[in-house]
């Protein structure tokens, strides 16, 4: 009796793996809500090509999603269009576009509720309030897609990808404009985000908040209206990224907030109205970056402690480092900063006397912001060459003891 | 009032002072520019030598030279000429020749090593310049009937722009640095040539610290094109208030 | 020709002319006398409108001369001292002049010649002596044949041979119906072309005559023992007034 057991659960099996069955949707009216509530799970329903005004599609079984040539699922304005409920969805190759607006939901072209390895790839999201929202999720991965909108402001426009409360979640190759934030993470652990390019946002190219222990590296941030925020976090690892051309009163390339026991390595921040700024960090570790052309290079306040800055280029920053303190209590050793006039007599590479990063005209602007009004006139060198002589404005703790000669081959 | 021009400036291009002015500008602009890896470094030493040099040369060398012709200005005016016509002829004279040694000095070996568009604006930020201290040296010509305290007066000008009008502008700034003092900074600045000059450049090439904090303001309006318009008209009127006044005294003046 | 009517001109507190009335004709030849500070170039840049008198009407022609421009084309001037443009040369000098006074084509080149100017022709004005320089101002007040010559110090700095050519140019001048008015301090030089004499003290016209008069008056030939008559009966006469008042 018992193989006949076996057998049955057998062909039970095979029974519901020969019904998993690919489902051919053509645009008509509910024609995808229509499949989805017929498909089984495991079935794969295959979008062809076309415009399909369908909204709240809540997939709550283990499909996959398929479009030939970039269906277009449209939300005229007004709706979201899929809500995914289920673990192991797949959705991919759709043109997801014009979601409305909601007052008291965040519409998004794709959400993703309470589910497990959820995977949204080669999607192209446009002109959405949120792009792709996930909501309590584990190991979910967002890859490849293009997310496009054109917020106008941080108020009235939606996230890239939003993901709040997940866990493993992992984030590469897209490519995000236009948004709130191209990326926001909000209580979102031991994640990885690699190889996006996150642009023209209006407010940050990636905005962490509460998440911990979370990988970002090779993306590039370019042109985002604030730049980058890292806040409240711990264990947070940057590497290989680009921060660009980051411009505006209240621009960062990288601003960190309350950070504790992170890694800033290998980075490159270009043409950023601050590349750095760092408040009330804790034992952050900036090495090997590249500063250049940036109006400030870092701007650490005084609430930072135990961060030490090692072998960075500053090279062609207006102000390499500035302070709003006259105590320093964070690094600063054998970086190379172009403006170090020393000498190096026992040829080692090595500056022999100390490089003194902070000029004076960047703490007096610290201070009295329109001051800088004079910056670079004939009194503000003079000030800067008198502070040479006799310093007294500079903290003196804020110093490299070990300038190097030579730019690092970064 | 064309032969005039013409005549002056066959003789100040065979001045020493000129030549020597000329070959000094292209020296530094020679030598700064061809060190260093980076051009906005050398365009911002430039700056300053631009913002430093061509006020105190171009008004000291002026003076002098309106003192010191005093006598042929004299013979000038005993032909049939109006005095406004003398008066801004000698001026053109002077003013084309030092534009010329800027140009010569500066203009070309930026355009040379650089050719960007803030390469163009510093060239024409020191040709406004140019202008606006002969003028004033013009000024200074008729005000005072003493070679000796015109020259006094002279230098106590440049460098009031140069040095100490940012040092009044900057303890003004400290004494009001808890109100919102950015709007009428803009308007002060605009009573120094030589701020104006400044900023315009540097609104090309530190653009990204302009861009911080109050920086923000000065950016969005004189970055502007109604900001650039603004303080090209500021230069004018530089130029062109000294000139009126100057011959307007220099119509009741006895010589 | 020129008529000067109550010209008065203060330079701060000092009076440099006092209601000064003059009328000069074609064909006289004036010599502007006075001690320094008299108010000779005064009247002469008042005459040249270099300098604007406060009171007073200066005619030329019957047109006056202020606020007016035109008139200058009549006149030539020589100044006491020729400065010009360091690095220029003598021929730029001349060709400029020449370029400004377009409306005259008709050059009189005889002082030019007489000077022998063309052999420094290529010279800088920064490279001639006193004298050269002194002569091209000569030239230079000469070359538009203007009706009115005005000459102040004209002989300071010329050597003898040059003095002479100058004096007989302006003799020949005034003959063509000229009218020249000179100072000078080297009255000797005056002696032989002066039909007018003019002397003004601290501002005031203490005597305008013709030379024949003066030399009836005083008894004497030569113009310094004129002067020097005049200038005592002036000190005599200012004497007795002093003593008068006490």
């Amino acid at each position: 009796m018992k193989p006949v057991l076996l057998l049955h659960i057998f062909l039970l099996y095979a029974v519901t793996w020969s019904f998993a069955t690919i489902i051919k949707v053509h645009p008509a009216v509910n024609s995808i809500h229509h499949a989805a509530n017929i498909a089984h799970s495991g079935d794969t329903l295959l979008l062809q090509k076309g415009i399909y005004k369908e909204h709240d599609i809540v997939i709550s079984k283990k499909l996959t999603i398929t479009g030939e040539g970039f269906p277009i699922i449209d939300g005229e304005n007004k709706y979201q269009v899929f809500i995914i409920a289920s673990d192991s969805v797949i959705i991919q190759g759709l043109q997801i576009q014009h979601i409305g607006k909601g007052s008291i939901t965040d519409m998004a072209g794709i959400k993703i509720v309470n589910a497990k390895c959820v995977t949204i790839r080669n999607n192209r999201l446009i002109n959405n309030t949120f792009g792709i929202y996930l909501q309590n999720t584990t190991r979910c991965n967002i890859v490849n897609n293009m997310i496009h909108s054109d917020a106008k402001d941080e108020i009235n426009g939606g996230n890239g990808i939003h993901a709040w409360k997940c866990t493993h979640l992992s984030i590469t190759g897209n490519s995000i404009s236009g948004h709130r934030d191209g990326i926001y993470f909000e209580f979102v652990t031991d994640s990885y985000i690699a190889a996006n390019t996150s642009f023209d946002n209006a407010r940050y190219g990636l905005h962490f908040m509460f998440s911990h222990n979370d990988t970002y590296t090779q993306n590039t941030f370019k042109s985002n209206g604030a730049g980058v925020a890292v806040m409240y976090s711990k264990g947070v690892i940057m590497c290989d990224n680009e921060f660009v051309h980051n411009w505006g009163d209240a621009s960062y390339g990288l601003l960190l907030k309350e950070i504790t026991d992170s890694k800033i390595e290998h980075n490159r921040f270009t043409k950023n109205t601050v590349g750095i700024h760092m408040e009330g960090t804790t034992r952050v570790d900036v090495r090997r970056n590249i500063f250049q052309d940036n109006g400030w290079g870092v701007r650490v306040q005084a609430s930072c402690s135990g961060s030490s800055f090692v072998e960075n280029n500053f090279i062609g920053n207006s102000f390499d480092v500035t302070t709003n303190g006259t105590m320093m209590l964070n690094t600063f050793n054998n970086n190379y900063w172009d403006k170090y006039d020393g000498y190096d007599l026992d040829k080692n590479s090595i500056g022999d006397v100390s490089y003194y990063p902070v000029s004076v005209y960047a703490v007096i602007t610290e201070k009295i912001p329109p001051a800088m009004i004079l910056y670079r006139s004939f009194l503000s060198d003079i000030m800067d060459q008198v502070e040479k002589v006799m310093p007294t404005i500079i903290p003196d703790m804020l110093k490299d003891d070990h300038p190097l000669m030579k730019k690092l081959k970064l | 009032m064309k032969t005039i021009i013409k005549y002056v400036l066959l003789d100040l291009l065979k001045n020493k002072t000129i030549l020597v002015y000329t070959f000094i500008l292209a020296a530094i602009t020679i030598s700064v520019s061809g060190i260093g890896d980076n051009a906005s470094k050398g365009l911002l030493s430039l700056l300053n030598i631009t913002l430093l040099f061509v006020p105190i040369i171009s008004i000291l060398f002026s003076t002098i030279y309106f003192f010191n012709s005093v006598e042929f200005t004299e013979l000038l005016l005993a032909q049939p000429i109006r005095r406004k016509t003398m008066l801004l002829a000698e001026y053109a004279g002077i003013a084309i020749a030092l534009t010329i040694a800027y140009l010569v000095g500066v203009g070309v070996p930026i355009c040379i090593f650089f050719y960007n568009l803030a390469a163009v604006i510093l060239i024409i930020s020191g040709l406004f310049l140019t202008l606006i201290f002969s003028a004033l040296a013009l000024l200074i010509f008729v005000l005072f009937k003493d070679k000796t305290k015109g020259i006094g007066a002279a230098i106590i000008i440049a460098l009031f722009f140069i040095l100490l009008f940012d040092g009044l502008l900057l303890s003004f700034i400290y004494s009001f640095s808890d109100y919102p003092i950015e709007k009428p900074l803009l308007g002060l600045i605009s009573l120094n040539p030589v701020d104006l000059a400044r900023i315009l450049v540097l609104l090309q090439l530190d653009a990204a610290v302009m861009m911080g904090y109050s920086g923000a303001l000065f950016k969005k309006f004189m970055g502007s094109a109604t900001g650039s318009i603004y303080t090209v008209i500021c230069m004018l009127c530089w130029t062109i208030i000294p000139l009126i006044t100057a011959a307007g005294i220099f119509k009741k003046k006895d010589i | 020709m020129i008529e000067i009517a109550y010209l008065t001109k203060t330079f701060r507190k000092f009076k440099a002319l006092d209601n000064i009335n003059l009328h000069f004709e074609r064909g006289q030849t004036i010599s502007l006398l006075g001690p320094n500070g008299s108010g000779k170039t005064t009247l002469i840049k008042s005459i040249l409108g270099l300098v604007i008198p406060e009171k007073g009407t200066i005619r030329i022609n019957g047109n006056e001369v202020k606020d007016n421009w035109e008139y200058r084309s009549q006149i030539g001037y020589m100044p006491q001292i020729g400065r010009y443009p360091e690095n220029m040369t003598i021929r730029q000098v001349i060709k400029m002049l020449k370029e400004i006074r377009k409306d005259c084509n008709r050059y009189d080149e005889e002082l030019i010649e007489g000077f022998n100017i063309s052999a420094v022709h290529h010279k800088t004005m920064r490279s001639l002596s006193g004298g050269t320089r002194q002569k091209v101002s000569a030239c230079l007040s000469f070359l538009f044949s203007p009706d009115i010559l005005i000459l102040d110090e004209p002989t300071a700095g010329l050597d003898p041979v040059s003095s002479e050519l100058l004096k007989d140019k302006i003799i020949k001048e005034r003959t063509n119906g000229k009218l020249i008015l000179i100072t000078s301090h080297v009255l000797s030089d005056l002696d032989d072309i002066t039909t007018h004499i003019v002397y003004l003290q601290d501002g005031k016209l203490m005597c305008y005559k013709t030379v024949e008069e003066l030399k009836k008056s005083t008894g004497q030939e030569k113009l310094n023992k004129i002067v020097a008559a005049i200038m005592q009966k002036n000190y005599r006469e200012e004497y007795q007034l002093h003593e008068n008042n006490y």
